[in-house]
């Protein structure tokens, strides 16, 4: 019999919000979390905007020597982390066994070094190309170790493994936008398997320099309404034209059932289900027909045991670009049938953009929230029907309905798909 | 739940001692050492100026014709997995969609993919010269650059350096649309990877995966970051080949490499059915982390001892069965004492007895990559029942109390273990084991 797995704690630091509550109650209250880039100068950028984390610091506690040279997603996912594992009642007083408790997250890599990066760019310039014996002379004068280290994409499992104590299985995966949900879902097998009892997930990453927005912009994935910032980012509606950059990190901590049950851990809800597959497609795009995406959904559902008729509301990837929409889209219909119409779909990207690796464990724990309260959130900045996307998106306000069981999709760029299934304990 | 055993049944390798398993396996059991001063780029100042790197190295042949565009926009680590992949398909007999074009023997939604990767250096001559486009007095000028200067990079540059792009022009390539992961952790990123396919294909979620790790880090940021976490051999400049010197009483230092493993793996009845060669069997995984990984500036062991017995309980066997040891062996003097401890808590006397051949020696550390070719460099002793000697491993350092063997040893291996650890803390530990039926 398979061992099950429950989520027992949370915790989060995003643009609406430095913790769990505060997030939800603004997402549930209307507000955006996208502005004027102000991380760098992003004036004279085609897209001037994203969704930063603002007025954040580590907490006092946090601070102290090992963590001085942690990279800004790092500093969210501890903040995270420490929000989460006090919900589960695993702080100070809590009991866990360490070698039974392991992390899987799926973090982003740190931001670069980008001034002295860039400056030795320029300074190690020869003829047409890098003079490298230069750049190496000025390089070992300006780089830092720990700059440098921190941007490995295994350090916020490190930084986290060492203020958690923590000595179980250990990974990161960076699987793009469908990382934190992967990891959530192999968190979640490494329990069942019994290699671990408790397992410590989510994701972190801030994609908001110059090199990342660079990147984004070039491969014309950005919206550009540089006139109309807090509208920006518009899941499903016909007039998309981009998604918004955003950054963050969510925390989750998942225990085995009875483990769970028998120290009395909160319960908040039960991961049921989870499928992976790949486009195997092209590296820009989506496979059109949405058959990678269907059959991430089919996997989560054949694991859950589950039809279709089973799930109440799909928290969509939903990213804002005119592909993903439309493709979701379809592939919601290919595995949902005739029922598709009437399963309310919403993605939060709207208020929030996009948090790359970290999207999809922030919206999964909105969706034990949206359980919890039997409140879907809205697909904010819904004005304009799409006849591609014709099903029921939760347009702009917040919808009151039973829930017990919730569908949480994540989809990479490169065609990595990721589907969560969660039901009310 | 009745699990499915799984066998690893093909090999794929790029590395600096050899392309192809057949070639590796000889060169390793010749002693190969292919080190060398790096050419690929200028590294004459830089304290480490050598590195195991791959001359003449390119993913066009290795994909199909249709797929050539596509090696434009791969990074070299991309490159290096594709051609492992191609490698590795071949070698197990499978068709899929990306060998001669032939029709596929096997369900795309029952391929998964799992590769490790790491951190992708961006080509610095490329980005170099688009920065240059936008100096102002000597300066970077962002101004400049949001205006024009981003327009002289490439539409798809970002693409080049996900890593998940790995897996991801390999699951094109081959039409592997089952269970896809990409891991990164460093050195135990390959390992890591092999662990968690074969669970994926225990619980029957794939029927086949292919998996395992690819980096390079001969680039001038791979160098450099290893200077400067001064883990880099500093005093091999003029005998590369004798460099780097796993757990021997004269290791000073890692060099950096580049090269990468993919397995075959595969449920055993499929594999079984369709008549494969059975390389070994996968029966044993574990992870684990050491939370004093975070201090990364002082060497420790990452835990893998946690990584190993929680392997040698998954495979139900005592410590003095494992016939092979392949260790991380950085050469980092602090390094290696702190793994060869780890062997010594878990293997007791044994660790004395049973052979430990580091493959750094040969080809410098070829991180994400490193984990892949260990395995497939295990699979293939079993194979063979050939165990290749250390490179450079003339005599155990005091603290390396280990068994280095400086010649072939044959027979009588049951069970083999690669481990490895990286800096952070994280560790895996993967068993293969002779395979019957």
């Amino acid at each position: 019999m398979k061992r099950r797995v429950v989520i027992t704690g949370m915790g989060c630091v995003t643009p609406l919000g430095h913790d769990v509550e505060t997030l939800w109650s603004s997402l549930l209250g209307g507000d955006s979390g996208l502005g004027v880039t102000e991380l760098f100068d992003a004036s004279t950028f085609p897209t001037t905007f994203s969704s930063q984390v603002k007025g954040f610091d580590l907490p006092a506690e946090l601070a102290d020597g090992r963590h001085r040279h942690a990279g800004r997603h790092t500093r969210f996912a501890l903040a995270a982390a420490l929000e989460a594992w006090r919900a589960a009642g695993l702080g100070d007083s809590g009991r866990f066994d360490p070698d039974r408790t392991g992390i899987y997250l799926g973090s982003g890599e740190g931001s670069l070094d980008f001034e002295n990066f860039t400056s030795l760019l320029v300074d190690g310039w020869g003829e047409q190309k890098l003079d490298t014996a230069a750049w190496g002379r000025h390089a070992f004068e300006r780089m830092s170790v720990h700059r440098e280290t921190e941007q490995e994409a295994n350090m916020v499992v490190a930084h986290l493994a060492a203020e958690l104590g923590v000595r179980g299985p250990a990974f990161n995966c960076l699987t793009a936008c469908a990382a934190s949900t992967q990891a959530t879902g192999e968190a979640t097998q490494i329990i069942r398997y019994g290699d671990a009892d408790a397992m410590v997930t989510g994701g972190a990453h801030s994609m908001i320099h110059p090199y990342g927005m660079t990147g984004f912009i070039r491969l014309t994935a950005l919206s550009g309404r540089n006139d109309d910032i807090p509208r920006a980012s518009r899941p499903f509606d016909l007039t998309r034209d981009g998604f918004v950059l955003g950054e963050g990190a969510s925390i989750l901590v998942l225990e085995e059932y009875e483990l769970a049950a028998s120290r009395g851990a909160p319960m908040l809800a039960e991961i049921i289900g989870y499928g992976s597959s790949a486009d195997a497609y092209r590296i820009t795009d989506q496979d059109p027909e949405g058959e990678g995406a269907a059959a991430g959904m089919r996997a989560a559902l054949e694991d859950a045991g589950l039809t279709p008729a089973d799930i109440d509301y799909i928290s969509a990837h939903g990213t804002s670009t005119p592909l993903n929409d439309s493709v979701e889209t379809r592939a919601i219909k290919a595995v949902f049938g005739d029922r598709a119409p009437d399963v309310p779909i919403s993605s939060v990207k709207g208020a929030l953009g996009h948090l790359i690796a970290a999207a999809g464990a922030t919206e999964l724990i909105t969706c034990v929230l949206a359980l919890r309260d039997g409140i879907i959130p809205p697909t904010a900045n819904y004005q304009v029907p799409d006849p591609e996307c014709d099903l029921d998106y939760v347009p702009n306000v917040p919808r009151k309905m039973e829930l017990n069981t919730i569908m949480s999709n994540s989809f990479g760029f490169g065609g990595q798909n990721d589907t969560l299934i969660i039901r009310r304990i | 739940m009745a699990r499915r055993r799984v066998v690893v049944t093909g090999l794929g390798v790029v590395t600096p001692a050899g392309t192809g398993i057949e070639a590796l396996f000889a060169n390793l059991l010749a002693g190969a050492r292919a080190i060398k001063r790096i050419d690929l780029f200028d590294p004459s100042t830089f304290p480490c100026q050598i590195g195991g790197q791959l001359n003449g190295f390119s993913a066009r042949d290795f994909v199909p014709k249709s797929y050539r565009k596509a090696v434009k926009v791969m990074a070299r680590d991309i490159e290096i997995a594709v051609v492992a992949a191609d490698l590795a398909v071949r070698d197990s007999g499978i068709a899929t969609k990306g060998i001669d074009n032939g029709a596929p023997d096997i369900e795309s939604s029952r391929l998964g993919c799992n590769i490790g990767a790491g951190l992708m250096c961006a080509d610095l001559d490329e980005l170099g010269a688009a920065v240059n486009t936008s100096v102002t007095d000597g300066a970077f000028d962002i101004v400049a650059w949001g205006r024009e200067g981003m327009n002289n990079l490439t539409p798809l540059w970002l693409l080049k350096y996900l890593p998940n792009m790995l897996s991801c022009h390999v699951t094109i390539i081959h039409a592997a649309k089952g269970p896809s992961n990409t891991i990164t952790c460093g050195e135990a990123s390959g390992h890591l990877a092999v662990g968690e396919a074969a669970r994926t294909i225990a619980r029957g979620a794939a029927d086949a995966a292919i998996a395992g790790g690819a980096e390079s880090k001969v680039n001038p940021m791979g160098l450099l970051r290893l200077c400067l976490l001064n883990r880099a051999v500093t005093t091999g400049n003029d005998s590369p080949g004798e460099a780097v010197r796993p757990m021997d009483v004269r290791h000073a230092g890692s060099a950096v490499g580049e090269g990468g493993g993919l397995l075959i793996l595969e449920d055993r009845d499929r594999a079984d059915r369709r008549g494969a060669r059975i390389y070994a069997e996968v029966v044993g995984f574990g992870a684990a982390c050491d939370p004093g990984g975070v201090d990364y500036l002082q060497a420790t062991d990452g835990n893998i001892g946690g990584a190993m017995r929680a392997a040698l309980r998954d495979a139900g066997i005592a410590p003095a069965q494992v016939g092979l040891i392949i260790p991380n062996g950085t050469a980092v003097a602090a390094e290696d004492a702190a793994e060869a401890r780890a062997i010594r808590e878990v293997f007791g006397e044994d660790a004395g007895r049973i052979p430990s051949v580091p493959l750094t020696g040969s080809m410098g550390n070829l991180f994400a990559g490193a984990g892949g070719v260990d395995l497939a460099v295990a699979a293939m002793a079993l194979h063979r029942q050939t165990i290749p000697p250390a490179v450079n491993g003339d005599e155990a350092a005091a603290d390396c109390p280990l068994n280095l063997p400086a010649e072939p040893i044959e027979g009588g291996l049951d069970y083999a273990l690669c481990v490895s650890a990286t800096v952070g803390g994280q560790s895996g530990a993967v068993i293969l084991k002779r395979y019957e039926p």
